[in-house]
């Protein structure tokens, strides 16, 4: 399987998606911001960090450059493309998901690996996972999820609620949600649960040394799911 | 233009003498820009002139170092053709008037310290001093610091992996900001600041210069109004984003030789990054000064040369290379000027609209810059306290325990390390909150190690047993994830060097310093004086902090601190003699601030460190702490915090009190945990290198129990640990 991972300015995860990437099996290429085309891919990633310096809304001049039109249409088409931490952040600002990151509900960044309980129905990245509680890591400002309750109801009903922050045990409650996400949402997918947005790293937690693996569950599962 | 006096020269932190000296050398009276270069190169910052004479005796060498002080960075060799880039460095004043900023900037200068010799940043740290909490202002300086440390390095996308937080009322009026970066670089691609050949373009690369940061310290008076019309803020402003864009540019243009020197422009901006590489280099240099890229409009010659704006770096280039370098800098949108050429003049020779507006010889900035022998005052030893039973009446184990685990200076400083990103770049194998912390050298089988220490009441105490002890403590932070140490930065931290009380701690903390790092064979490679620490006359505490780096020659060898097993066995390796005198037991619950600090036997040290190792390697230690605050009783239970687990002591009986044995902070020793089959080979290892151990207990399930005393559950023991910082930040 193909990938490519968007290296925005200011993008600081885009090395650690390759690796991961690669480790399980993509061949990944690493496409440019300024580039009009993307390389011929199965998966597009957009990955973490402070594109353009978030200075402004974060995500919110990423999604106005140059590459990101060939994201978009490579996604309307029914590709893959998933955004992690500020990729996500960049998703929304693109309108490819639906709603918005605020600021942490404590002001401050968050460091830390949490549990989410992934949702394994109708989609490509969950569905088979062999463990749907998975510890990740998340590292961000601005993670806290909002939605109208309008498009939480929409979302719900049509299973685009992708991960959700919950205790070791699965248990989905206001003690395990980090950030203040509305209903612990962590990662969202689109519709056609096509295109995935979630804060937590999968690709920072890909080996026994590291502070858990159970992201490898996660691109293993893609991987196989694609084939 | 102003026409230079004693009075202008005094006003910018010259000397009477000093400006005489100018006049002598120059033959003539400098003009104001040549006046402020001056400053900036003589003074404490840059020249070093108070604690040079002292700095020369500093143990550098060493098998693995492959470059000492005197460099951006320190470099050390680690096998297989990659080498280290290292160093610590101070940012105590700006941190005061403007937390975030200073502290975000200070994280920002060490980061371009590292990645100018060629090195790619993979390490963040820092060790951060406060005021006391009842202190007004030391909640919102540590709020501002921690957020710009994070802000920084979060941005820049460097895990900052360890660090140290201390809170002491002789910060109040000046706290401490100190930032360690660790680069990983190949050992043919080191880049050095030392300018070569004569005719090569001289190029400015990064961000714009503005008008923030211009000789902070001396524009007070108000005789430079109507020059100087706004005076800025003298803090710099960070930019994280642009020094990510600087830091990637700077990479892919070190891939070939294009570079032969480069410098980054810190402390006095373009006045020492130009001086310094010339002068390495034994050449002159001719800039031109309205071709440096400007954030504002008509910043004069003297403005462009004291600027201290952030993210900018100062390259002397191969001839002919210009165009390749340009579109590099343009791919990532910096700015990009050939701003001048070296010559072989020997002297810095500034122009501006093609008019000269300043001509010194080099050797005057560097080499004649004064050098002093500062009066020092040689320190006592303090007289040892007597305590006797009647002090420890009344207290039980538990309680005493559970009131240091909350106490500022021992309570864990997850609250902190938590804003700080960790884990990017992928390989962080061992998080804050642990003795050391580790990295993966990427795509390799090796890990680097790195803590930073100071104890700045062991050093006020005594400051040659400070000194000595500090160093010991970053050694043993090392040895104890399983890392052997190679080689040391010091970032010394020290109030006014015009006093001989000050000048003396300085002296003899360097002595102790010199002398650990000889025994142990730590080199110092790199580092950074800070003097002139005080407010209202009175100055900080003594606070040399050192950060230490080792290497893991296989990542899969590395042990952390948490409890592993019910059943092990724990042991105390190295002797415990019941040194209570400067401990947090005499400080928080006797209230004894006096006596001497804990000594050094540097011998039993190396002998204990050594053997630690061995058995780390040898797979024989299941988890390891050394024994610093707090004693054993505080070290086992941070263990125990980590593991989950708990501890049941073992009868306790010895010839010392049972408090001086739990709580004294007598050097050199580690709490290790060992499988209870394995007991009897540590204890024959032990025995047969001489090192001293107790057997004091097992791990068991959820409590931990000494003596006759209630047992105390690990989970009310995490939360009081946990909870003072964290009641302390919200409330």
């Amino acid at each position: 399987m193909k990938s490519s991972v968007i290296i925005f300015p200011g993008s600081n995860c885009d090395r650690d998606m390759d690796v991961a990437l690669k480790k399980f099996g993509f061949k990944n290429k690493m496409v440019w911001h300024n580039d009009n085309v993307i390389p011929k891919s199965d998966l597009v990633v957009l990955p973490g960090g402070f594109s353009y310096g978030d200075y402004l809304r974060c995500g919110s001049i990423a999604a106005k450059s140059n590459i990101i039109n060939s994201v978009i249409e490579f996604a309307n088409k029914g590709g893959l493309v998933i955004g992690i931490c500020n990729g996500f952040q960049i998703l929304i600002e693109t309108g490819l998901v639906t709603g918005a990151l605020l600021r942490n509900k404590y002001l401050k960044f968050i460091c830390k690996n949490i549990f989410v309980k992934a949702n394994k129905t109708h989609n490509k990245y969950f569905n088979k996972i062999k463990k749907d509680i998975l510890e990740l890591h998340i590292a961000h400002n601005d993670g806290n999820y909002f939605c109208s309750q309008d498009d939480l109801k929409s979302m719900q009903d049509n299973d685009q609620i992708a991960v959700r922050y919950c205790d070791s045990n699965g248990e989905i409650s206001e003690n395990s949600n980090p950030n203040g996400s509305i209903q612990n949402i962590a990662g969202v997918f689109n519709e056609k649960k096509n295109i995935l947005g979630m804060m937590p790293h999968p690709e920072r937690v890909i080996d026994n040394c590291l502070s858990s693996n159970d992201g490898s569950y996660f691109f293993e599962n893609l991987l196989s799911n694609m084939k | 233009m102003i026409e230079v006096n004693e009075k202008i020269a005094i006003d910018h932190g010259l000397k009477k003498d000093e400006y005489k000296k100018i006049c002598e050398l120059l033959k003539r009276n400098p003009n104001l820009t040549e006046l402020g270069i001056f400053s900036a190169m003589w003074n404490e910052h840059c020249s070093y002139k108070s604690s040079k004479k002292h700095l020369k005796k500093l143990n550098t060498k060493g098998k693995k170092v492959i470059q000492g002080p005197g460099e951006n960075a320190g470099v050390i060799d680690i096998g297989d053709d990659d080498a280290i880039v290292f160093k610590i460095e101070s940012h105590n004043h700006p941190s005061f008037i403007e937390p975030y900023q200073g502290a975000a900037t200070g994280v920002g200068g060490i980061l371009r310290d590292v990645f100018t010799m060629g090195a790619r940043p993979i390490a963040n740290l820092n060790s951060i001093h406060f005021g006391s909490p009842s202190n007004k202002k030391t909640k919102s300086l540590l709020r501002g610091v921690v957020q710009g440390i994070g802000g920084y390095g979060n941005c820049i996308g460097v895990p900052t992996i360890a660090g140290q937080t201390s809170f002491d009322e002789s910060y109040n009026g000046n706290i401490l900001v100190n930032a360690m970066t660790l680069g990983l670089v190949k050992k043919d691609k080191i880049f050095y600041s030392k300018a070569a050949g004569l005719n090569k373009p001289v190029i400015y690369v990064g961000s714009k210069t503005g008008r923030d940061g211009i000789h902070g310290a001396s524009m007070a008076s108000a005789k430079f109004d109507d020059k100087i019309e706004e005076k800025k803020p003298t803090v710099q402003v960070g930019d994280p984003f642009t020094e990510k864009l600087l830091l990637e540019a700077c990479l892919e243009l070190m891939r070939d030789d294009s570079i032969i020197a480069i410098q980054d422009m810190g402390a006095a901006g373009l006045t020492s990054s130009s001086v310094e590489m010339a002068s390495k280099g034994k050449l002159g240099i001719e800039l031109h000064l309205d071709k440096v890229p400007c954030r504002e409009e008509n910043m004069s010659p003297y403005e462009i040369m004291l600027s201290e704006s952030q993210e900018r770096m100062l390259i002397v280039l191969e001839n002919g290379k210009e165009k390749k370098a340009k579109e590099i800098f343009d791919k990532w949108n910096l700015d990009f000027s050939v701003i001048g050429k070296t010559t072989n003049s020997k002297n810095i020779e500034l122009y501006f609209d093609k008019n000269k507006v300043a001509n010194i010889p080099i050797n005057l900035l560097s080499e004649e810059a004064p050098e002093y022998d500062r009066k020092w005052k040689k320190s006592k030893l303090p007289q040892k306290i007597k305590f006797t039973k009647k002090d420890f009446k009344n207290l039980k184990i538990t309680d005493v325990l559970k009131k240091i685990l909350a106490s500022p200076n021992v309570c864990s400083k997850e609250w902190i390390w938590e804003q700080y990103d960790h884990t990017v770049m992928g390989d962080t194998i061992q998080k804050p909150g642990g003795d050391a912390g580790v990295v993966r050298v990427h795509g390799s089988e090796k890990a680097i190690a790195a803590t930073v220490d100071s104890s700045a009441s062991y050093c006020y105490a005594h400051p040659l047993s400070g000194g000595k002890q500090i160093v010991c403590e970053t050694w043993r932070n090392l040895i104890c994830v399983g890392a052997e140490p190679i080689a040391i930065t010091n970032c010394l931290n020290f109030g006014n060097p015009e006093k001989p009380e000050n000048m003396g701690e300085f002296v003899e903390c360097v002595e102790g310093l010199n002398e650990a790092s000889k025994y142990l064979n730590f080199p110092v490679v790199s580092g950074n004086v800070s003097f002139y620490n005080e407010t209202k006359d009175k100055g900080i505490k003594p606070t040399p902090a050192i950060g230490g780096v080792g290497l893991i020659k296989n990542y899969k060898d590395m042990i952390t601190m948490d409890l592993k097993e019910i059943g092990n066995i724990i042991l105390v390796v190295g002797k415990t003699e019941g040194h209570l005198d400067q401990s947090i037991f005499a400080k928080e619950i006797l209230n004894e601030k006096k006596g001497p600090p804990p000594e050094i036997n540097l011998f039993n040290e190396k002998n204990n460190g050594e053997t630690l190792l061995k058995l780390i390697k040898d797979k024989f230690i299941m988890s390891a702490h050394d024994v610093s605050l707090g004693g054993i009783m505080t070290g086992i239970a941070k263990m125990c915090i980590k593991g989950k687990k708990g501890v049941n002591f073992y009868k306790f009986k010895g010839l010392i009190d049972k408090f001086e044995y739990f709580f004294s902070e007598d050097q050199g020793r580690y709490i290790i945990e060992v499988k209870k089959e394995n007991v009897e080979k540590v204890k024959k290892i032990l025995e047969k290198n001489s090192n001293h151990y107790d057997l004091i207990g097992e791990v068991i399930g959820d409590n931990i129990s000494v003596n006759d005393e209630p047992t105390l559950s690990v989970d009310k023991l995490t939360e009081f640990n946990k909870d003072w910082l964290n009641n302390y930040m919200v409330n």
